[in-house]
């Protein structure tokens, strides 16, 4: 048993952290405020490799492990939160379903414009009547020679308005419900194929939020993902992987929240001492950072199993998310408060920090349907 | 063109905490982080774009224990050639003077066309690792460098002196330069360049490597303090909006408004 991350990933938090600090923290309160997406500082990161982290070398990525992808985002979402979820997305929920279930042209064709963010990724699972239970999706995919052709629409999906290259879930066969799911890769020009409604969100304002619309749209036999009416299971498979990133840019949240809440506290006087000295506050901080490091824990270990090559860890993986998002909602929510006034304005970043983490226990899968799948498990 | 880099690993004191050791005998370290002398990362920046310029080889070296590998290996994922750390039992407690006589005679051993240090390491600030490693190779050298062109064996180096004065200088190569912050914009290493540095081997010089067996040591620290808060001064504290009042209801006080 080891805690400590080897020097690769080291160097990795370390480039990261710095890049960060530098480029990502100054523009976050920006982007918050315009809820423009950080086309510029997306471009940077592709240079230095942080989109395709997972992509193997021959494919253009810098080929790390799943630990390393997760220590990025955390470091990345401590300053920027927004940031942390466009490099998950485009990371775990778009390079790495095509590396795992596609075929060599897919990782030929797609694998390195990810890496390189010439075309950034989008999952399209979500539906507007279809959330928290996907296999009640509506979108369809009729085979007519060779193509499929799509009909339905997506809702909630980030990176949307700035992606090139979509995952998107359909029917093949309405019968066998979710066994009849398949999954396709979309390219945004082909024909059919439009945005519909940019989302004004209340956190993560610059997510290029996005509805989809398919319009007849038009695919390419050979971009369907895995097999016909093999959608549902690489769905599932993905949001394991993209569990552990989004637990830990929550966690992320979570650290920037604590940090902030511990400065201010060190500095604010109140009754003639700092109100660090009082132990309300105390009490507060050390509750938000012991489940930080718990959180953290989680998300490294189910990680860590990734990295081993265990094949499912859905446990694991859900209770890294359910625990981080209500660790990143319970840390902000002290940090504005022992903020007080201070803390409800936008002159103080824990505001941010506090819509930022809301929705971490909404996407990909509420806190709610986190518990179903762990408790399913436990009870299996 | 063969560029040798010295680096030096030193703590992170501009925003952080610093407290003394109660012996005084150094700072406590174990809340700090370390990197690169922020100046020598300006130097290795300067060496990898001249490489990029001119072509040739980057060596990077750095006197240290295992810690400094980090550093290092940093140097080398942002595209430095080579590094070798330097190491002994009698290296532990070297001054800025004996410190310029060993990296002299390292880079002596690897050798060199251009040397690049920082202009000065941020944690002890004596700037003089520079110009001794020159002195004892006996190549010119010239400080606080703000820009370098190279041309037939010579180097226009621009040094930035006190008032906004520059300064431009022929200098015959081989040559040392410190360098001075903002000469350019250091790099963030690569991923990939992470994920290649971090296997390499890094080579160790020692004491008999070097061939050194009569290093002087003629000055030592006697003890790191914190002056006392005299009744001269007042400390002002809090958030920023209430630290402007004070100051500026401290300016009018005084009759300066």
């Amino acid at each position: 048993m080891d805690f400590d991350l080897n020097e690769e990933q080291r160097m990795l938090q370390d480039t990261v952290r710095k890049f960060a600090n530098d480029v990502l923290r100054p523009k976050a309160p920006e982007i918050d405020q315009s809820g423009e997406f950080p086309c510029d500082t997306i471009k940077k990161m592709a240079e230095l490799g942080l989109m395709g982290i997972v992509v193997p070398e021959e494919f253009g990525g810098a080929g790390f492990d799943f630990l390393s992808l997760a220590v990025a985002i955390e470091e990345i979402s401590k300053a920027c939160a927004t940031t942390g979820v466009i490099v998950a997305v485009n990371n775990s929920l778009v390079a790495y379903p095509i590396l795992t279930f596609g075929n060599d042209e897919q990782k030929k064709k797609y694998l390195p414009s990810l890496a390189s963010a010439e075309k950034i990724g989008a999952f399209a699972l979500t539906e507007p009547n279809a959330g928290s239970d996907p296999a009640g999706m509506e979108a369809i995919a009729r085979k007519e020679g060779d193509y499929y052709v799509l009909n339905g629409a997506k809702r909630f999906i980030t990176n949307a308005g700035e992606a090139g290259i979509f995952i998107v879930f359909a029917l093949t066969d309405k019968e066998k419900k979710h066994k009849g799911i398949s999954a396709f890769i979309v390219e945004r020009d082909f024909p059919g194929f439009s945005l519909g409604k940019h989302e004004d969100l209340m956190g993560i304002r610059a997510t290029a939020n996005c509805e989809l619309n398919f319009d007849d749209c038009k695919v390419p036999k050979e971009n369907l993902l895995g097999e016909e009416g093999q959608g549902f299971k690489i769905a599932m498979h993905t949001l394991d992987v993209s569990r552990i990133d989004i637990g830990a840019q929550a966690v992320g949240v979570a650290q920037a929240a604590i940090d902030e809440a511990v400065r201010y506290a060190k500095e604010r006087t109140q009754f003639g001492k700092k109100i660090s000295e009082f132990e309300f506050i105390q009490g507060m901080l050390a509750e938000a950072a012991t489940m930080t490091d718990a959180a953290r824990l989680l998300v490294y270990r189910s990680a860590f199993l990734k990295d081993k090559g265990v094949e499912r860890f859905t446990r694991e993986a859900a209770m890294a998310k359910y625990f981080a998002s209500e660790a990143a909602i319970y840390a902000s929510r002290i940090a504005v408060q022992v903020h007080g006034g201070y803390g409800y304005t936008k002159d103080y970043l824990v505001e941010r920090l506090y819509r930022d983490a809301k929705i971490m226990e909404i996407y990909e899968g509420t806190s709610e349907i986190q518990k179903i799948v762990i408790a399913r498990q436990l009870l299996r | 063109m063969k560029i040798v880099v010295c680096l030096k690993r030193v703590p992170d004191v501009a925003e952080a905490e610093v407290k003394v050791k109660e012996d005084g005998s150094g700072i406590i370290e174990d809340r700090l982080t370390f990197d690169i002398n922020e100046p020598d990362s300006y130097a290795l920046e300067e060496s990898l774009l001249i490489k990029e310029r001119v072509g040739g080889e980057v060596v990077l070296l750095s006197l240290g224990d295992e810690k400094v590998e980090e550093a290092l290996r940093m140097g080398l994922a942002k595209g430095a050639d080579d590094a070798v750390r330097i190491s002994d039992p009698g290296f532990t407690t070297l001054d800025g003077l004996a410190t310029g006589f060993v990296l002299a005679r390292a880079v002596e051993k690897v050798g060199y066309d251009l040397i690049l240090t920082g202009c000065m390491a941020t944690d002890l600030g004596q700037a003089v690792v520079g110009p001794v490693i020159a002195r004892v190779l006996n190549i010119p050298y010239a400080s606080l460098v703000t820009e370098i062109k190279l041309e037939d064996g010579k180097a226009t180096v621009t040094r930035e002196l006190e008032g906004g004065l520059l300064e431009m200088n022929q200098v015959k190569l081989p040559a040392l330069f410190t360098i001075q912050t903002g000469i350019n914009e250091p790099r963030y290493a690569s991923m990939l360049g992470i994920k290649r540095a971090s296997k390499r081997e890094i080579k160790v010089f020692n004491k008999e490597d070097l061939g050194i067996s009569d290093l002087k040591v003629e000055s030592e620290i006697l003890r790191f303090f914190i002056p006392p808060v005299t009744k001269h001064a007042e400390i002002i504290k809090g958030p920023p909006d209430e630290i402007a009042t004070r100051l500026a209801q401290i300016i009018k006080e005084k009759g300066v408004l």
